[in-house]
Order: structure tokens, then sequence, then C-alpha cells
């Protein structure tokens, strides 16, 4: 048998997938980092080097989008970790009804997201929805939840929190579940309580899981555009326009080399926040 | 062994080789399947939005008269649809014919690339020469009218007017003035429906035909940037009027949340009295509320001199012709007989008329609401002008959400007019206009 071929002939398995990915995974982003410096109309393209990145990063009405993607990140995440947690503490507690309850917490996770913005802009309709009924009802004065421009990125970043929460809490309570028995035994034989066994045993122990809420949210919270487009159409104004939906804007306006350079812009964003957090956090974590 | 692994790799390479050539071979080889050569069929391509029956009863006509079927696509509205057009066009999977908007959106669709020059046709002789500017690029004519033009403007409720005293305000003063007193009066003087954010644009551009009256060459000089918004005062002053509205207090307490649908009902209703929209909410209010339909009446949005007030029109939209087509006799049949008097009168069945339609030879009936009277009024003394996306093809995408800020006062006139200057800037560049 030839040599070479006796050294070459296992690559040949590889191809199938390395051609799938070379043809859906990389081509795609090196054209598309292609095409972020051009001109281009689907048909036609001119190179023009940087100047949409510059473009997207001067315009006030596309760099608004930074500021509100971070704040959306971090406080749909940072409810996600919290919210989660202390659902996962309580739901892998011994309680009669708790595979009831899990349940309940994970359903809004199955819905359709359109869905969801859908019935939730229904629900915060100053006058006519829900939830200002229900305020009214208690005597107070509900704001216009998606209409003032102050508060309309936290009502969506809540109907996000909503919705992810399940996710969130599932992974939790498996964390949690992990945890060995032993270390409960050593807390009650030195007397500790129930904060105790919170403090010094959950919360440490379950550190891998909270890192992967936090990763996975964050970047979720990035990235997020179906419920904000859902919802308001980055409305009213710019104010709850994030990366995401100002790309698609872009696209829809048929800019297509200027929304491909706010995707290279937005991967980029992603990548340079989500490595760092990722390191840092496993530096923190702990070995069982 | 060797042989087996030599036939395994000849099954690789042979299947590589298969997935390569067809991922990458486009079926441009339509299948015809055509019984008949008489028979031709056209495929035609139309918003889901869109009346239908009307189109279909053309189709059917066509079918019967010259033999000529046709196969309806359907694509969703607004800027989604946009996209599809673009990529079919981009592909070369472009139906036979396409509807879609006259005006600015269209020259982004690279019309003389993509669609038939009906210029030298003779049917295209009946068309009014203010729509066939709106479907021109460079002296050709890509478009032939889709049913009515619409009327950009303020919808009143006549009964409250009468009530409160008012008469129609020739200037913008007047119409401040009345908006007081119907504040006064505990109503809502001017309904806002910013859910709908495009429909915080038509204070802006409703006042086109004002703009165009005092600088006749303003869309031209905008065009070939010789001139910015903000820093034209009289169309900044459309900027200021939609801001104005907000300052004074005149708007419906939800305004940033009521939809269109709410803001008919409120008009209906006499609750709310004024209201800039689109003359084509006519056709929802004598859908919706028939007994209210002869209380609603029109007036354009006035400017600050009353000799010259008159109309802002939006063109309506037109039927392309694919340029790629392989039944391009049959195709222009289509158009021909769709824009005849036969084919309108055939169209126009169980149709409530709100507007005239750009051909010659064509009357709106009698039995018009009495709001589109008073449209029809002004296009019969020619007071009227098409909206600025209508005389340039500069159109920002992002004016909604602009008009949406100044419109609730988050930020000044001055502010807006220079956001969309820069969003003008976008798109010039994108189009390749000279000049910027």
């Amino acid at each position: 048998m030839n040599k070479l071929a006796n050294k070459t002939y296992t690559y040949y398995f590889l191809l199938p997938a390395g051609i799938v990915y070379f043809v859906f995974f990389l081509l795609p982003t090196i054209m598309s980092l292609f095409f972020s410096m051009t001109w281009w109309t689907l048909t036609d393209w001119k190179f023009i080097g940087f100047e949409n990145f510059v473009t997207f990063l001067t315009e006030p009405s596309l760099n608004i989008g930074f500021k509100n993607t971070l704040i959306y990140a971090v406080v749909t995440s940072g409810l996600k970790v919290i919210i989660g947690l202390l659902l996962g503490v309580f739901l892998s507690s011994k309680l009669k009804t708790v595979g009831f309850i899990r349940s309940m917490v994970f359903f809004p996770t199955l819905l359709s997201t359109i869905a969801v913005g859908i019935a939730f802009t229904m629900m915060m309709h100053p006058s006519q929805g829900i939830i200002n009924i229900v305020l009214s009802g208690l005597g107070i004065v509900g704001p216009d939840w998606l209409g003032d421009t102050k508060i309309a990125l936290l009502s969506v970043a809540l109907v996000d929190v909503w919705k992810g929460i399940g996710m969130a809490t599932v992974i939790f309570i498996a964390g949690i579940m992990s945890i060995p028995e032993d270390y409960y035994e050593a807390l009650m034989m030195d007397g500790g309580n129930a904060w105790h066994k919170f403090k010094s045993i959950i919360l440490p122990l379950s550190r891998p899981a909270m890192n992967t809420v936090i990763i996975l949210s964050f970047i979720g919270g990035l990235r997020s555009f179906d419920l904000i487009w859902t919802m308001t159409k980055g409305g009213p104004g710019f104010s709850t326009d994030l990366i995401a939906s100002i790309i698609y804007k872009q696209y829809q306006a048929g800019f297509f080399g200027l929304s491909t350079a706010g995707n290279v812009i937005l991967f980029i964003l992603v990548s340079a926040l989500a490595f760092p957090l990722y390191a840092y956090l496993n530096k923190k974590e702990v070995d069982l | 062994m060797l042989n087996k692994r030599k036939i395994l790799a000849g099954f690789v390479h042979i299947g590589l080789f298969l997935t390569i050539v067809t991922g990458c071979g486009r079926n441009d080889g339509r299948i015809i399947n055509h019984s008949d050569t008489n028979e031709v069929t056209v495929t035609i391509l139309f918003d889901s939005q869109i009346e239908q029956d009307g189109i279909r009863a053309v189709a059917a006509d066509i079918e019967k008269k010259y033999n000529i079927k046709t196969e309806i696509e359907t694509r969703p509205t607004g800027v989604e649809g946009h996209e599809i057009i673009k990529t079919r066009l981009a592909t070369g999977d472009m139906t036979d014919l396409v509807f879609y908007n006259s005006g600015s959106l269209v020259q982004a669709l690279n019309p003389e690339e993509n669609f038939v020059d009906l210029k030298n046709e003779p049917f295209m002789k009946d068309v009014l020469e203010p729509f066939k500017k709106s479907v021109m690029v460079n002296g050709k004519v890509f478009g032939a009218p889709v049913g009515n033009a619409f009327a950009g403007g303020w919808l009143y409720n006549k009964k409250v007017y009468k009530e409160l005293g008012l008469s129609i305000p020739k200037t913008w003063n007047e119409l401040m003035a009345n908006s007081e007193k119907i504040k006064g009066a505990g109503k809502t003087a001017v309904i806002g429906t910013y859910k709908e954010q495009w429909t915080s644009q038509l204070i802006v551009l409703a006042d086109n035909h004002n703009v165009i009256a005092e600088y006749p060459t303003f869309a031209e000089d905008l065009t070939s940037h010789k001139v910015n918004i903000a820093t034209t005062p009289t169309a900044l002053r459309s900027f200021e009027k939609l801001s104005e509205v907000y300052q004074k207090g005149y708007l419906n307490s939800d305004f940033q949340s009521a939809s269109i649908n709410d803001g008919l009902k409120m008009l209906a209703e006499g609750t709310g009295v004024q209201y800039p929209y689109m003359s084509k909410g006519l056709m929802e209010i004598a859908k919706q509320y028939p007994d209210q339909m002869n209380d609603i009446g029109f007036f354009p949005q006035p400017g600050d001199n009353p000799d010259s007030n008159g109309l802002t029109i939006f063109m309506p939209a037109a039927i392309y012709v694919n340029k790629n087509t392989q039944n391009l006799e049959a195709a222009k049949k289509w158009v021909e007989y769709f824009i005849s008097p036969e084919g309108v009168k055939t169209y126009q069945a169980n149709k409530t008329p709100i507007g005239p339609l750009p051909l010659k030879g064509v009357n709106v009936p009698d039995h018009v609401m009495p709001a589109v009277k008073d449209i029809l009024t002004y296009f019969e003394s020619e007071k009227v002008t098409p909206a600025l996306e209508f005389l340039s093809p500069l159109k920002g995408p992002n004016l909604p959400q602009i008009t949406t800020k100044v419109g609730s006062g988050t930020i000044s006139a001055q502010q807006g007019a220079q956001l969309y200057d820069q969003d003008l800037e976008i798109q010039a560049k994108q189009l390749g206009l000279k000049g910027w």
C-alpha cells in the first residue's frame, strides 16, 4: 500500500463535515468581514474600507444601541441570576408541590417569544392593559410601560426575565442538587442555621451553575432581538433600540454593507465582553 | 481491504462532488408545462394586505379576454416586503409583474436594471404626468398606477367643529387657535397614534405643499445636497409644527401607545377632533363607523400663507414589469388592460373611492364620502403637490423614530431636523447620489 495514502486517507472522513463547516460557517464569516467594508446592493459592491464602521460608531441613531444593549444585558442577566438562585433554593427543598411549582416556573420558557411579546404589549397598555387596571384598583397610577422613554427598555427587560427565569432556575436546581449531602451534615454538626447553609455551602458550591447562567443570559441579552422587536420595534423614538434591532433596520432600509458592519461590531463586542467574563468567572470557581 | 477502501474513497469523492455541484448550481430553467401553446400564465406579486378582490376580478377578465392566466403570489407588507422584493430581484427569482410603491422606495430597487421601461407603450399616454414622475428614473417610466392617489392632511370631526363654531383653518396659526378652543372644550384637539410610529411623520410629510410653495426647487436642492433640512427655515418649519402640537398639550394623553384604530375611534366618536393622517383612514372609517362617516371632513395641513393653501398628495402604488420576464407581451397586455377604463371599472367595483386616479378619462363617481369631496376639490383646482418622497429619491429610514422623538418632546425640532439630515446622508451615500 502507498504510504502517503495510508497516512492521509483518514482525513477524507473529516472532509464532509469540514466542507459543511466551511460552506456554512467559515465562508459566511469571511464574506461578512469582506462585505462589511463595502458599499453593497446585493448585486453590486464597491470597496470603501472602514467607512461603514465609522458611520456605525459615530451616527447617534446607530450608536445609541451600544448603551441600551449593555443596560439590557446587565439588567436581564443580573435579575435572572438573583431571582433564579432564590427560586432554585426554594424549589430544591422538599416541598410537596415542588414538581408543580417547578413546571409553573419553567412554563414561560416553552412559549414563543413573539407570543409573549404580543401578550405583554397588550397587558402593558397604559389605559386598557390589565397591569395598570390592577394597579389602579390598588390606587396606584401605573406608568405607560412601553410608551415612556425612561422605562420602556426596563419594561421589556422585565418581560425577558419572566420568560428566561425558568431556564436559569433549572440550571440552579441542577447545581444545588449536585452538592453532596456530606456538607450539610457537617454544617449540622457544627450547629449552622439556614443562612449559614445558604451562604457557606449553596452559594459557593453552586458557582458553576451560576457562571453558566451569567454567561448564557449575558450573551443572550447582548444579542437579544425578538422580544424588543415585537414589543416596541426600538421605539418610542430610538429609546429601546438594541444593536441587533438597529442592524435589522439597516437591512430593511437596504443598507447591506452598513448592516453587515454592524453585525461584525456586534460579534466583536460579544466576544470582547464574553471571553474575559468567562475567564474571570472560571478563576473564581472552587473545586468540590 | 485495499479495494474496499478505494471504493469507499471513490464514493466520498462522488458525494462531495455532487454536493458542490448541486450547491452552486442555480435552478434557472423554469419548468414550462404549457399544454396549449396559446395559453400563457403571468405571475404576479403583491402585498398581502392590499384589497385583492379588485385585482382578482381584473385577472378573471384578462383570462376570459386574452386567454392569459394569472398566478398570484403574495408577500408581507411594509419593510419586510421591501426586503423580499429586493432579494427576489437580486436572485433573479421575480414574478412577471410586481405591485410596489412609487416614489423614493422604488428608486431603491434600481429600476433601470430590474424593470421594463414603459415610456413608449401606447397605453401609458393616459397616465398623468405627476404619477409618471414618481416612477421615473433618468427619463424612463417604469410603472403604471394601481388605484387612487391619497391625500396627507388633517381628518376632522365636522360635528364638533360646528358645535364649537370653528371654521376650516387656512393658516397654521388658525389651526392652533382652533385647537386651543377644542382643548378648552375638554376634548382632544390633536390625535396622536404613535404606537404605529409611521403616523407620527404625517405633520412633517403633509407639510410638503407648503414647503414647495415657498421654496419651489427644494426637492432638487435637497437631492443634490445644496441645502439641508435643519438649515432651511421653510423645511425646518415642518418639524417645528410637529413639536408645537406637543408643546401646547393638544395631544391625547396616551398618544405614545394609541394605535390607528384608537385614533379613528376617537375621531368618529368626537372625543378627538383633529387627526393628522392620510385619506386612507377614510376607508377604515367607512368600514367601522358607517353611521359617523358623514361627520368626518378633511383639510390639508395649513401653511403660514393663506393664499398658497393646498394639498400634499401621495401617489398610488404602481405595477412594474420584471425585466427578466419570459412573458413580456402577456405582461404588457395585463398592464394595458389593468389601467384601461374597462379594467379600472372592474378594479373599482364594490369599492369606496377615496381619491382620484392618475389616469385621463377616469372619473370618481359622485357617491363619495364628504371628506373625499373635500379632497377632490383640491385636485380639481390643481392645488396639489406630491409628498417629498415622490419628488426626491431621499426618504431617510429613521424618519418615523425621529418624528416620534420630536412629537413627544424628547428632542427639539432643530435637533430632530439635524438627526434627519444625518439619516439622509447615510441613505444618499447608500444610493450613490452625487454631491454627498
